[in-house]
C-alpha cells in the first residue's frame, strides 16, 4: 500500500492503495467516479480513456504509481452539465446508442481537438481507432467531432 | 445508482398493482426517486398524481412517464415514452422519463429482445396515454361544469370554448380519482405531433456527462466485489482447488466454489448452463480480486457426458451434453459429415426431387459461419443483496421476468420477496436475455450474507459461451433449359442448432421447394444473437440468390422482384411468413435511392441484399472499394419497412449501427476453439470493427406507411452480410462462402 495525492479534475484526491492499481479502478472503486468505463483492461478498447496532462491515456493500463504530479481529467471533469463543446456536439448528433463506450470516445475526441482543432477524416480515424463502439455509432462520432471542431 | 429507498418504492408499486390493471387512482407521495437531469431544471415537487402505471403528473405540470422495458441502446427510454406522450397530448418538453422496476403486473412483459419493444407496447402505451388524457378531460369537465366533449387538449393544456384553460398539472389530482375509461379513441397517424418526429435520447445528457447508469456502475454502501473462475474449456469441470495463497492476498474476504443450479434443477428456456460449478473470489475491490484470482490453484477435469433436464418451450426433456472437447477444424469436418446424412424435412412444396432430376442446370453452394461472441461493450455483471427473507438484484438484463422464476428457485424465495431493478445495459444483442450472471451473483451474495457486485472481466465474458451458433447450409437451385428457376433446396445445420427458416422467401415463390435441417449437440453454449438464425440465413441465401441471378442472366434485384411477384399473385404452399408486397416495397425503394442500374453507378463494386425478419423488411446496397489492397465498404444505402417509425433520427442511428455491426461481423467476427478452449479472449485477438473501417456514409430510408410498428433492432443486421459478400464478388471476382470474409480475403485475394 502507498499513499498518493492525485490531482483529478482540478481537485486533490487522497488514496492509500496498492501502487500497481490501474487508475481505472482507483477512479471507479476508490473515488466513486464511475464515468470512466471498463471494457477490456488491456488498452484495446478505449472505454477507460482519461487525460493525463491533456493527453488521452487508457486508464486500465496506467498504474496509480505512474501518475506522479500529473493532472488527470475524467469525463466528470469536462463539465458538470454537459456544456463542453464536445459533449454538446454529442447531444446535437444524438450519438449514443447503449452509451457505454461514449465517455471514452468523448475523452479521445477532446484530446484530439486540443492537439488538432481542425482534424480531417483521416486524422479522426487515426485518433479514434483505439476506441471501439460495439453499437456502431462511428459515423455520428465523426460528425460530432466535426461539429465540435467548428466551436 | 445507489438507491437507499428501494423498499419504499417497491411497496408503493405493489400496492398500486393491487388495484388491478395497474391503475392507482389516488395521490401518491414519492420521496425516494432520484432526480433526472431534466427534473432538476423543472423545479421538482414531491407530489405526483398517478393516472396509470406509466404516467404521473405533478401539480407543477411535470409529466413523468415510466419506461417499462430495459434499455440496451435501442433507445426505448425515448421511443416508448414518446408513444405515451403522443396520446396524452403532453408537451414533450415537460416530460421526464424514468426506468420502471420489474413489475409485470403493472408494466407488462418488460422484455427487450426480438425487436419487440415498440411492437408489443404500441397499443398498450397508446391506450395508457389516451385514457389518462380522457381522465384529465373528465376532471376539467367536472371542475368547470361543462360537457367533456367540449374540451380539447394540446401540449398539456386543457381548453374549453368558453376560454377556460388549465394545465394538466392543475387537473391531475382530480383526474386520478376518475374511473378509468374503457374505450378510448386513438389518434390518426397523420395527427401525430411527437411520434414520427425526431426526439433526442432522454438519457443523452447523462451518457455524455458520465453519470452512473450501467450495471457496472451500481454501488451500495458495504458492497463487495466478486468474480468467478469458470473452467478454462467447454467440457471441463472443477475437480479441486487450493485457495490458500489467494486468500492471503490483500482485501480478499472469501473464496468458495458454488453450483449455479441444484443438481435436480430443470432449466427453463433461458437458463443456459455453461458451467455448473465455479469458484467465487470475493473481496473489497476489483483490482484486489483480480490479483487474488491469479493465485488460485485449480485442478480441472473432463466433465464427460452430462445429463441435464431442460424444461423449455417444448416441454420437459432429458438431454445429454456431449463430452467432446471442441476444436474448430474438427467441428467443420463434423458439419461436413452431418450435411451428407439424411436430415429432418422442414417444408416441402411440389416435387423438388423431380425438379432437380429434370434440371438443365443445378447450382449448389455451401456456406459456413463461425460462433460469434456478443462482446457487449459492458461485460456481464450483476448486483445482488440476498438476505434471509428477501433479495434485491439489480443490473443489466433484457428480460427481468424470465430471471425471476429461476431466482425464486435458486434462492428459495417467493416472487414478492425478490426485487429486480433494471439498469441501463452497455449493449445486449441477445446475450443479456440469459440471466445466469444474476443467479451467480445471487448465489454469491447469499453465501457472503452481504451485498456483492459480480463482475466478469472481458476474458470471462468472451470465454463463457452463449455464442451465436456455428452454422452451415447448402443451397441448391434447379434451372430449366430456359433458365427458369424450377426448384430450390436448402439443407442447413449447425452446432448445436439448425439455422433454417423454412417458411421464408424464396419459399412461396418456387413451385418445387425443399427445406431440411440437422443439428449437432455440443457443450459450447449458444444464445440469441442479434436476429438469431436470420443473421446467417440472410448471408447464405442472399449470396446464393446473387449467383442464381448471374446464372439466369438476370439483374439480382429483378430476380427477387420476379420471385416476389409470383409469391404475391400466386403463392406456393402455406405458412409463408412474409408479406411479398412489403418486401417489394423495400426493394423498389432501395433501387430508387441507391440509383441501382443507373449509368453513373456502373463502375461501382456494388452488392445488394434484402431480408425479412422480426416482422420487418430491410435491404442494403453496399459500395465496396479496394483500399491498400483490402476491401473496404465505403458507403451503404439502406431501405427499411418497419411500419410507423416512432423516432426517426434514433431509428436511423440504429440502422447505421446494424450496418456497421454487420460489416464488422462479416469481415472479422469469429470465435474459434482448440480442445474446448475459446481461442479468442479479448479485443487483441477478437477483431472488432473500428472507426477507420466504418463506412463514410450510410443513407437510411424508410418506407412511409401507417402500419403499426414492427421491429427495427434486428432486421437491418442480417442482410448486411449478404450485401457485403455480393459486393466482394464484384470487387475481387471471387465468391465468398465462409465467414469471416476478412480471413478469406487475406487467403485468396
Ligand atoms: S478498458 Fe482500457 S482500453 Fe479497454
Ligand atoms: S454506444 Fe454502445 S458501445 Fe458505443
Amino acid at each position: 500500500m502507498a499513499k498518493y495525492n492525485l490531482k483529478i479534475n482540478g481537485k486533490i484526491r487522497k488514496v492509500d492503495i496498492d501502487p500497481s492499481t490501474p487508475m481505472l479502478w482507483v477512479l471507479r472503486d476508490h473515488l466513486d467516479m464511475p464515468g470512466t468505463k471498463y471494457g477490456c483492461g488491456m488498452a484495446q478498447c478505449g472505454a477507460c480513456t482519461v487525460h493525463l496532462d491533456g493527453t488521452a491515456v487508457r486508464s486500465c493500463s496506467l498504474p496509480v504509481s505512474a501518475i506522479g504530479k500529473g493532472a488527470i481529467t475524467t469525463i466528470e471533469g469536462l463539465s458538470e452539465n454537459g456544456t463542453h463543446p464536445v459533449q454538446k456536439a454529442w447531444i446535437e448528433h444524438d450519438v449514443a446508442q447503449c452509451g457505454y463506450c461514449q465517455s471514452g470516445q468523448i475523452m479521445s475526441a477532446v484530446a484530439l481537438l486540443k492537439e488538432n482543432p481542425k482534424p480531417t477524416d483521416a486524422d479522426i480515424d487515426n485518433a479514434m481507432s483505439g476506441n471501439i463502439c460495439r453499437c456502431g455509432t462511428y459515423l455520428r462520432i465523426k460528425e460530432a467531432i466535426k461539429t465540435a471542431s467548428k466551436n | 445508482m445507489e438507491n437507499k429507498n428501494t423498499q419504499s418504492r417497491r411497496s408503493f408499486l405493489k400496492s398500486s398493482a393491487l388495484t388491478g390493471g395497474g391503475l392507482m387512482l389516488s395521490f401518491t407521495w414519492l420521496s425516494s426517486f432520484k432526480s433526472a437531469d431534466k427534473m432538476a431544471t423543472l423545479n421538482l415537487p414531491e407530489q405526483w398524481a398517478e393516472l396509470n402505471g406509466y404516467i404521473k403528473i405533478t401539480p407543477d405540470n411535470v409529466i413523468k412517464i415510466v419506461c417499462p422495458n430495459p434499455e440496451f441502446g435501442q433507445n426505448v427510454m425515448t421511443s416508448l415514452p414518446m408513444i405515451v406522450a403522443e396520446e396524452l397530448d403532453a408537451d414533450w418538453k415537460n416530460v421526464v422519463v424514468e426506468m420502471g422496476v420489474h413489475d409485470n403486473v403493472k408494466l407488462g412483459p418488460q422484455f427487450t429482445g426480438g425487436s419487440n419493444s415498440v411492437k408489443m407496447y404500441w397499443k398498450p402505451l397508446r391506450n395508457a396515454g389516451a385514457s389518462a388524457r380522457q381522465m384529465l378531460i373528465e376532471a376539467a369537465a367536472q371542475t368547470w361544469g361543462v360537457p367533456a366533449t367540449e374540451i380539447t387538449t394540446k401540449g398539456g393544456v386543457l381548453s374549453h370554448s368558453s376560454g377556460k384553460t388549465a394545465k394538466y398539472g392543475e387537473m391531475a389530482s382530480k383526474a386520478a380519482t376518475i374511473t378509468v375509461p374503457k374505450d378510448v379513441k386513438l389518434k390518426a397517424v397523420k395527427d401525430f405531433s411527437i411520434v414520427s418526429k425526431s426526439q433526442k435520447n432522454s438519457e443523452g445528457l447523462k451518457v455524455v456527462t458520465g453519470k452512473p447508469l450501467f450495471g457496472m456502475d451500481y454501488r451500495v454502501e458495504g458492497m463487495l466485489i466478486a468474480m468467478i473462475q469458470h473452467p478454462p474449456a467447454f467440457g471441463m469441470k472443477l475437480k479441486s482447488f487450493d485457495a490458500s495463497q489467494a486468500l492471503k492476498m490483500p482485501g480478499i474476504k472469501d473464496i468458495h466454489s458454488f453450483k449455479l443450479y441444484d443438481d435436480d434443477y430443470a432449466q427453463a428456456g433461458f437458463d443456459t448452463r455453461t458451467f455448473n460449478e465455479m469458484i467465487a473470489i470475493v473481496g473489497n475491490s476489483t483490482w484486489e480480486v483480480m490479483n487474488a484470482r491469479k493465485k488460485l490453484k485449480v485442478q480441472w477435469e473432463a466433465a464427460g457426458d452430462v445429463k441435464e433436464t431442460v424444461n423449455g418451450r417444448g416441454g420437459k426433456k432429458e438431454i445429454t451434453v456431449p463430452a467432446r472437447l471442441e476444436t474448430t477444424s474438427k467441428q467443420l469436418e463434423l458439419m461436413e459429415e452431418y450435411a451428407k446424412k439424411p436430415a429432418q424435412q422442414l417444408r416441402k412444396d411440389g416435387d423438388p426431387e423431380a425438379a432437380f432430376k429434370n434440371a438443365a442446370t443445378i447450382i449448389e453452394r455451401t456456406y459456413n459461419a463461425p460462433f460469434l461472441a456478443h462482446n457487449c461493450m459492458e461485460p456481464m455483471n450483476f448486483f445482488a443483496h440476498v438476505q434471509a427473507d428477501k433479495a434485491l438484484v439489480a443490473g443489466p438484463v433484457q428480460a427481468p421476468g424470465w430471471i425471476e422464476p429461476t431466482l425464486m428457485k435458486v434462492l428459495n424465495l417467493p416472487a414478492d420477496k425478490i426485487e429486480i431493478q433494471m439498469t441501463r445495459m452497455g449493449g445486449g444483442f441477445g446475450r443479456r436475455a440469459y440471466g445466469q450472471f444474476a443467479y451467480e451473483a445471487a448465489r454469491i451474495s447469499q453465501k457472503m450474507k452481504a451485498p456483492i457486485k459480480l463482475i466478469y472481466t472481458r476474458e470471462d465474458d468472451m470465454t463463457y459461451g452463449i455464442y451465436r451458433p456455428m452454422y452451415t447450409a447448402t443451397y441448391r437451385a434447379a434451372l430449366d433449359v430456359n433458365k427458369n428457376l424450377i426448384g430450390f433446396h436448402i439443407k442447413g445445420g449447425g452446432i448445436p442448432e439448425n439455422p433454417v427458416h423454412a417458411n421464408r422467401f424464396p419459399a412461396g415463390a418456387v413451385d418445387n421447394y425443399l427445406a431440411e435441417g440437422w443439428e449437432i449437440p455440443s457443450n459450447v453454449t449458444i444464445g440469441a444473437f442479434r436476429a438469431p438464425r436470420s443473421n446467417f440465413n440472410a448471408a447464405a441465401e442472399q449470396s446464393f440468390l446473387d449467383e442464381v441471378a448471374e446464372a439466369m442472366g438476370k439483374d439480382p434485384i429483378k430476380l427477387r422482384l420476379d420471385l416476389l411477384k409470383r409469391a404475391k399473385e400466386n403463392p406456393v404452399g402455406k405458412n409463408n411468413e412474409y408479406d411479398a408486397a412489403r418486401y417489394v416495397g423495400v426493394l423498389e425503394l432501395l433501387k430508387e435511392k441507391s440509383g441501382w442500374g443507373k449509368p453513373e453507378n456502373a463502375g461501382k463494386k456494388r452488392g445488394v441484399a434484402a431480408y425479412f425478419c422480426h416482422n420487418s423488411y430491410a435491404g442494403h446496397v453496399v459500395d465496396l472499394v479496394m483500399r491498400d489492397g483490402q476491401p473496404y465498404v465505403e458507403s451503404v444505402t439502406s431501405a427499411i419497412d418497419c411500419g410507423v417509425v416512432v423516432n426517426p433520427d434514433a431509428a436511423i442511428n440504429m440502422v447505421q449501427g446494424a450496418v456497421v455491426d454487420g460489416i464488422g461481423n462479416s469481415f472479422y467476427g469469429a470465435l474459434t476453439h482448440k480442445d474446448g478452449v475459446a481461442e479468442q479472449n479479448n479485443f487483441h485477438n477478437y477483431r472488432m470493427i473500428r472507426h477507420n473501417e466504418a463506412p463514410k456514409k450510410i443513407d437510411v430510408h424508410f418506407v412511409q406507411n401507417e402500419i403499426d410498428p414492427t421491429g427495427l433492432g434486428e432486421p437491418p443486421f442480417p442482410p448486411v452480410f449478404g450485401a457485403v459478400a455480393n459486393a466482394l464478388f464484384k470487387a475481387t471476382g471471387k465468391r465468398f462462402y465462409n465467414q469471416p470474409f476478412k480471413m478469406e480475403t487475406e487467403k485468396k485475394v
